[in-house]
């Protein structure tokens, strides 16, 4: 965990400022904001690359400022001026030495560039996993992700619930990609950088956060109409918070018989085709888990908040929020899509 | 006179009538075999495709200006950034780059035509029919009710998102169809180039006397070969997928998705350079007679170029370090990729030493290129901190990405297509560009570029991925994105002013004159525009600069080019 640490110097720290500066007028200027930027890093992996990215960019900056600073003197300096501008200046067709000089330079700078580069992608991507680790399956599909915890049971959609790791008890999180139809790619830059989730080529990826929180991302890459659409929210709990809301999901679903109309809706409609509600006949698998619908902050892949209004109105016709989405209008009365509310707003 | 017409009376001494005037014109630019003809057909399609996919662009950027925006629905969306991609790649870049080859290379050479005259008249129409063939998808299909059928699935088109069962209907057949023809029309046209090159340079023109951009042409062609292959072996495959139940990319039937990304990225990286490379080539001609000295480094810039198609050629999986490969091959990519950058800086220096020393006159096509060689700089610099794998893992697919290639095409090929448009455009219609026009549309352009590039390094750093529709409010991006928004309606209206420029000068502009640059290479001792023949005797020449020789006869290059 400490190698890319270790490059940060108190210029790189400069730099990262100036950056962050720049970065942030305007989000300050916009209110309260939840910015999925690469230069908060909250995670090991993401830590690494910003150190990394710190030191490319030093490296960079510097042959910027020379070089361009090289033209720009050029520019001011050699420009045609009054009546010199008649004669031709003195010709010179090249020089070897000096060929040699801008040629050696950069294949230096690429040695070093190189190796600083291989030891950070061997440190992230070869890192054993470790006994303690959280094993989570992670399945994109067209326009909403799907969460598995196979050692726990817990089969959720669209926000990650994982719990935070200390250096006394590290716990990362270790994320097996898969898809169940099209490329998509697991993206939340405060934890980690992305990785594909391809049909038939499993992919994995790490992330370890220590301070609790929301952190967001989405799909980087494009899967098709709704791409923009699908959105992640990954929950870090304090070992407390994720243990409660572990034995929670592991719970059936709630029978509230005050919903037993919307559920008689529910189980009579196509809806069961596509969903699972854990303890009920409902085990399609096409559309999000809905066992515990009420445990998530928002519908449709981070497309609304989680409402009553809005789920009326997703429900009425996905189109509203997520035109191109693949979950069907149905078709319901105004009757059968209150109870049908009524019984997903009892699923906690 | 044995030429002369016989009277009979009533009949032929009468004058077409007006309309069978034009007619007659037209007609004369359907079946030309003029490599100079030619030349201009690419280059007027390619700035009407440019307007075109300029439009696009914008139409995206007014989506994007305000977060949860409906300005396009997403099918639109998706279908705009798609075409802008495609059209940018293939319609522009690809025609611009063979409209001046094929205008200059024999020029340059002291040659009187191309090899190949009939299949360089066959090279341009299979191009212009695939771009007709692309662009008929607006309104084939379900047409006239939207968008018809235009392509929907990135001009990368990963797989499996183009298989049946997620690309129904024509889209990407299109797409396919379209690129496999104006693919053929592309091979033509590079075979015709090395040919050129190779065997029909005039007495004393050896291949370290061609200039620059010939040398250019000749790499770019010879990089074509290898990259258009794989993209129509690929496109063939898809097709097979799609019609003749193959399985090449189908995941669901066991294909592979990761085998597209390869063909696509062997063919898609070199072609970067494929358009770049005769960028090059026309600031390594620009700026020595902008700055009235020799280039610098003249057997570095040429062995140069040859190391980037080189090194071109073993890069393209940079393009997929968040796919899952291993950590050996990711490393691998790192190190080709960054070493792209020794050649390519090579270049940048040379064109700085040719300027150091010089009395540069600052007309537009040295602005032109000046801003170019800035720009490439900063291309350069964010192109190795993309190669840098994993901090790519975060830049990837992000407004980063953009930012950077937007840099190389547009802050850098771009430019120098208008940096050759004003230097060569006296050339082909003996009339000189407005200077105050080119000047507006240098300096409009300049500064909506960098609104616009410069802003989406910092959207893409705060999070935003590429090919999105819409975005959440919240996420800090509004103010950038509108300011990008800002910067590309600034650059519309530069490009406007550059297409009236075009038009009234042809109308209206000072004559030109043979050699209004007083520049150097052969091209310049024809007459504006050049006749037919172009020279009427072949011309010898004795070093890089035959012009240099003639106008300044006690100081010829010949005694002291190595």
């Amino acid at each position: 965990m400490q190698p890319g640490r270790s490059l940060s110097s108190s210029r790189s720290r400069l730099c990262s400022v100036a950056l962050l500066c720049l970065c942030a007028v305007p989000v300050l200027a916009e209110g309260a904001q939840s910015t999925p930027s690469i230069l908060a890093p909250a995670s090991t992996p993401a830590h690494e690359i910003y150190n990394l990215s710190l030191f490319v960019l030093l490296i960079t900056g510097s042959i910027f400022a020379v070089v361009g600073g090289l033209l720009a003197y050029v520019v001011v300096k050699f420009r045609a001026r009054g009546p010199d501008a008649e004669h031709e200046p003195p010709q010179i067709y090249g020089s070897t030495q000096v060929e040699l000089a801008w040629t050696v330079i950069p294949v230096l700078i690429v040695v070093v560039l190189f190796l600083t580069t291989a030891r950070i992608i061997f440190a992230i991507q070869d890192a054993p996993e470790p006994k303690s680790a959280l094993e989570v399956t992670v399945i994109g599909h067209q326009f909403w992700w799907e969460f598995r915890y196979p050692k726990l049971n817990i089969v959720t959609a669209n926000e990650l619930h994982i719990p935070a790791s200390t250096h006394e008890a590290p716990e990362p999180t270790y994320l097996h990609l898969l898809s169940a139809d099209v490329d998509h790619s697991f993206w939340v830059p405060q934890l980690a950088g992305k990785t594909d989730l391809i049909p038939n080529h499993p992919n994995d990826m790490w992330l370890d956060p220590h301070e609790p929180g929301l952190y967001v991302g989405q799909c980087a890459q494009f899967c098709g109409i709704e791409h923009a659409k699908m959105l992640i929210r990954v929950y870090v709990d304090t070992p407390e918070q994720f243990d409660a809301w572990g034995k929670n999901q592991q719970r059936l679903a709630v029978d509230d018989p005050a919903a037993v109309a919307g559920r008689q809706v529910f189980e009579t409609q196509a809806c069961v085709n596509c969903h699972t509600i854990v303890g009920t006949p409902a085990h399609g698998t096409f559309g999000p888990d809905l066992t515990h619908l009420m445990s998530r902050a928002t519908i449709a892949a981070g497309a609304a908040t989680n409402t009553r209004d809005n789920l009326r109105a997703w429900i009425q016709n996905p189109g509203t929020f997520k035109p191109g989405a693949l979950m069907p209008a149905m078709q319901l009365s105004d009757q059968q899509i209150d109870e049908l509310v009524a019984y997903l707003s009892t699923l906690h | 006179m044995a030429d002369q017409t016989l009277p009979i009376p009533g009949s032929l001494t009468a004058k077409p009538s007006r309309d069978a005037a034009l007619l007659e014109w037209l007609h004369s630019w359907v079946v030309t075999v003029d490599h100079k003809k030619l030349g201009i057909l690419y280059v007027v399609y390619a700035i009407f495709f440019l307007l075109v996919a300029g439009a696009e662009a914008l139409a995206m950027r007014i989506q994007l200006a305000i977060p949860n925006n409906h300005f396009v629905g997403p099918e639109t969306y998706n279908e705009l950034f798609t075409m802008h991609g495609t059209t940018m790649v293939f319609l522009v870049g690809m025609t611009f780059i063979f409209g001046f080859g094929n205008y200059l290379v024999p020029l340059m050479i002291g040659a009187r035509d191309m090899a190949f005259p009939r299949l360089n008249a066959f090279s341009f129409w299979m191009t212009a029919f695939g771009g007709l063939l692309l662009y008929f998808s607006f309104i084939g299909g379900f047409g006239l009710y939207g968008m018809g059928s235009a392509p929907d699935v990135g001009w990368w088109a990963y797989a499996p998102l183009t298989a049946k069962a997620f690309s129904p209907g024509h889209n990407t057949d299109y797409w396919a169809l379209s690129l496999i023809v104006m693919g053929f029309g592309t091979l033509g046209a590079a075979i015709n180039t090395l040919a050129t090159a190779f065997s029909m340079r005039c007495r004393g023109m050896t291949l370290f006397r061609m200039p620059l951009f010939v040398w250019l042409m000749v790499v770019t062609s010879g990089l074509t070969l290898i990259t258009i292959t794989p993209l129509t072996a690929a496109q063939i495959m898809l097709l097979i997928d799609r019609y003749l139940g193959g399985h090449f990319f189908d995941t669901q039937a066991g294909g592979s998705a990761t085998v597209w990304m390869h063909f696509f990225w062997i063919f898609g990286h070199p072609e970067v350079y494929v358009l770049i490379l005769p960028a090059f080539g026309i600031a390594s001609e620009v700026i020595p007679v902008f700055s009235r000295k020799a280039i610098f480094g003249y057997p570095a810039m040429v062995a140069a170029s040859v190391g980037i198609a080189f090194v071109s050629v073993s890069v393209w999986a940079h393009h997929m370090f968040t796919i899952g490969m291993t950590s050996v091959s990711n490393a691998f990519f790192v190190l080709s990729t960054m070493m792209v950058g020794i050649p390519t800086g090579i270049k940048i220096f040379n064109w700085i030493a040719t300027m150091w020393g010089g009395r540069i006159r600052f007309a537009p096509p040295m602005l032109f290129c000046t801003a170019f060689v800035f720009q490439f700089l900063m291309a350069g610099l964010t192109g190795i901190m993309l190669s840098v794998a994993p901090w790519n893992w975060q830049l990837h697919n992000s407004y980063f990405v953009i930012a950077h290639f937007h840099y190389t095409l547009t802050g850098s090929f771009v430019f120098c297509i208008f940096a050759a448009i004003y230097y060569w455009y006296p050339k082909a219609t003996g009339r000189m560009l407005s200077e105050s026009l080119g000047k507006w549309h240098f300096w409009l352009f300049f500064v909506g570029f960098h609104l616009t590039f410069d802003t989406m390094h910092f959207v893409g750093i705060l999070g935003m991925p590429r090919s999105i529709y819409t975005y959440e409010a919240d996420r800090g991006w509004n103010a950038l994105n509108m300011i990008i928004s800002a910067g590309g309606l600034i650059q519309g209206i530069a490009v406007l002013i550059f297409a009236w420029n075009l038009i009234d000068s042809y109308l209206h502009g000072k004559e030109a004159g043979n050699d209004p640059w007083d520049a150097w290479t052969l091209e310049w001792s024809t007459p504006s525009p050049p006749p037919a023949y172009n020279f009427a005797v072949d011309p010898e020449v004795r070093s890089r600069r035959p012009l240099w020789d003639i106008k300044h006869p006690v100081d010829p290059d010949w005694k002291y080019e190595q």
